[in-house]
């Protein structure tokens, strides 16, 4: 294998300039702008139909957006058809051709590149080894696991050392347990190659798992752009709040400068804006139980509805006792308790009275929409 | 081995569950059943049976023997074979083409132009045979048209011979052809292509390599079908062929009325049953008979 820095090297830079893709009225993509570091993983993350596909197909070339430049390096590639971009692509349902044995579709990339038989046979052999499927060449694509045949597809997207690598949910056909291994395998075949790579999901905890960055898309707008730290912790938006992680949003009132949750002040670790209506982003992890004579900011007495185990931890839903005036559904919050043997005498039952608190620096509110 | 052990009560019950809808089963295939064996077993039976019958009761193989003998009964092969060959190829050349373009039109498109395949496909044979007749005759339609424009100094010979039968026949088969292939390729994954041309591919290249080798089992099936159904074909070659071009139908259908030798046209009926069957069997090492069925 060639050194890390060689192919480093070659990583491209990519730049997404006001790129606007419409069909009649629908805003598939609305001016998205977006800069990927050379060997970066980047994820394009948001719900189906939010645009991030789109945009994946618009850097592949198979959709022409209405305006907008994408440059590779300092190239822009946007008028380039599809097979002269040189990326590397791994579809969703993999597309491996069903008529051609393993060894023949990853062959195919090169065999278009008109490679001696020598070099074929052992770019393939290297990329089979990298996926870890060497010994399997002769295989017929039908005669493949789900799991396999996402290696196929991924060493038919490498064995020609692309510079861009380009990838559509290719994990959400596989099971759980398969779908996570792969997510590490992934992420460290990346690490290897440092090959600038675009990666989409709607899988939340994918994207926070495998991202050095990630891009949140929603309406075909990018929503928030951040390290997967910055978009757990501080979400631009109550969307990004709800739609990373598991989160509870309590809707709260900003007046003169001082968040409130019915008549009880809410603490928050950062600056408050405007006044208006916002929502405090409640992390079921984040919860504390505590006692009620605790001092702790932001305390919620509560009442036990459900207790739910999850193997590793206990979920609670909890009914609050406080509600805002006009309210007529009471407010529930998740709390998620760790299972461990230390908490086990403190979980409580179905119908408990209890206290849940949440921390100043774990407490932010965003903006109602 | 640890023998079954459980609750035994319900063991009867099941099983007899079980029964009772397997005779279900069996009760359902029964209509079909009796047809086949009155209506296609029996008759071929006797078919069979009378191709071995001489005119006077006795038996006899002199009809295998004619069969094998005579010149006439062999050139009536070729032609049959002939015809059947190149409104196969024909059918192909202008069918793959067509079914590919509709193949890659939005849904909505292509249905509108499967219709338009279809629409002639479900009027009747005759009818559409006879308006061949009207335009390809020596004073027809497209003969008159050529003269009057001055492309044509004197009408072509368009029908009694191969031109016109083959023009006919391959207008009646082309739905056959086009109906599987359709469906092969609509069933081809546009992400096979996408794929191939991310990895290097031109539109040229990946259609060679990837959609033509995906579409070939359907084409094979398409070719097979129009191939065995013009074997057997009756109605356009007499008619537009005027009595020159003679298939094996045809003779058959002379041998009864004109000759009343039920015994050489079984014989006859006999070995063109015997070609097709062998050409299917040959065909089916190569094309899974599923395909000629499917449907878009």
């Amino acid at each position: 294998m060639a050194s890390h820095s060689e192919i480093k090297e070659q990583a491209l830079r990519i730049s997404i300039q006001g790129v606007t893709k419409t069909y009649g009225d629908f805003f598939a993509l609305n001016n998205v702008s977006l800069d990927i570091e050379a060997g970066e993983f980047l994820t394009l993350l948001g719900p189906s139909g939010s645009g991030k596909t789109t945009l994946l197909m618009v850097l592949a070339g198979f959709i022409r957006p209405n305006h907008g430049q994408v440059f590779f390096g300092s190239e822009d590639i946007v008028l380039k058809p599809p097979h002269l971009r040189g990326v590397g692509m791994v579809f969703q349902n993999y597309a491996l051709f069903p008529h051609m044995s393993v060894e023949q579709n990853v062959a195919y990339p090169l065999k278009l590149r008109r490679k001696t038989k020598d070099e074929i046979s052992q770019g393939v052999q290297e990329a089979l080894d990298t996926v870890k499927l060497a010994g399997l060449g002769n295989r017929k694509i039908g005669q493949l696991s789900g799991g396999q045949r996402q290696r196929v597809a991924l060493a038919r997207a490498i064995v020609f050392k692309p510079k861009v690598l380009l990838m559509d949910e290719p994990l959400s056909a596989l099971d759980k347990k398969l779908r996570e291994e792969m997510q590490i395998e992934l992420r460290r075949l990346h690490d290897n190659l440092a090959i600038t790579t675009v990666y989409v999901t709607h899988d939340q905890k994918e994207a926070l798992t495998m991202s050095d960055r990630i891009a949140v898309i929603n309406h075909g707008i990018l929503n928030q752009l951040g390290l997967p730290q910055e978009i757990y912790s501080n979400p631009t938006n109550a969307f990004i709040a709800d739609f990373i992680g598991e989160s509870t949003l309590l809707p709260v009132e900003v007046r003169d400068s001082t968040p409130r949750f019915g008549e009880s002040i809410i603490s928050v670790n950062h600056d408050v804006g405007s006044d208006g209506s916002y929502v405090l982003v409640v992390r079921p992890e984040k919860l504390l139980l505590v006692t009620d004579e605790s001092t702790a900011p932001n305390r919620f007495p509560c009442t036990v509805e459900e207790s739910i185990f999850q193997g590793e931890s206990q979920l609670l839903i909890v009914r609050l006792d406080a509600m805002k005036s006009g309210d007529k559904e009471p407010y529930r919050l998740n709390v998620r308790i760790a299972n461990t043997s230390a908490n086990s005498a403190v979980i409580p039952q179905v119908g408990d009275s209890i206290c849940v608190a949440l921390e100043k620096v774990d407490s932010f509110i965003v903006k109602q929409e | 081995m640890t023998a079954i052990v459980g609750n035994e009560i319900n063991i009867k019950s099941l099983r007899q569950q079980e029964t009772k809808e397997r005779l279900v089963m069996i009760g359902l295939t029964i209509p079909y059943l009796l047809i086949v064996i009155l209506l296609i077993i029996v008759p071929i039976g006797w078919l069979f049976g009378t191709s071995f019958v001489d005119q006077d009761g006795s038996f006899t193989f002199k009809h295998y023997i004619r069969l094998v003998e005579s010149k006439a009964y062999y050139r009536i092969f070729i032609t049959t074979f002939e015809i059947s060959i190149f409104t196969t190829l024909i059918c192909i050349l202008i069918g793959y083409p067509l079914t590919y373009f509709i193949s890659q039109l939005p849904r909505r498109f292509a249905n509108l132009c499967m219709i338009a395949v279809l629409i002639p496909f479900w009027t009747s044979l005759l009818v559409r045979t006879y308006a061949w007749l009207v335009l390809l005759q020596r004073k027809g339609l497209l003969n008159n048209f050529g003269i009057e424009l001055g492309l044509l100094s004197e009408p072509l010979p368009l029908m009694h011979n191969m031109t016109g039968t083959l023009i006919g026949m391959v207008h009646i088969m082309l739905p056959f052809l086009i109906l599987p292939l359709y469906a092969n390729m609509r069933a081809i994954d546009t992400d096979y292509l996408k794929a191939a041309s991310s990895m290097g591919a031109n539109q040229l290249r990946a259609f060679w390599t990837i959609f033509f080798p995906l579409s070939v089992p359907g084409l094979l099936a398409g070719s097979l079908i129009v191939f065995v159904i013009c074997l057997g074909f009756y109605v356009t070659p007499a008619v537009l062929g005027g009595g020159k071009v003679i298939m094996v139908s045809m003779k058959i259908q002379s041998n009864i009325e004109l000759f009343f030798s039920w015994g050489a046209a079984s014989a006859l009926g006999v070995v063109l049953l015997v070609l097709t069957i062998a050409i299917l069997y040959i065909a089916s090492k190569f094309v899974s008979l599923d395909q000629m069925s499917s449907r878009g």
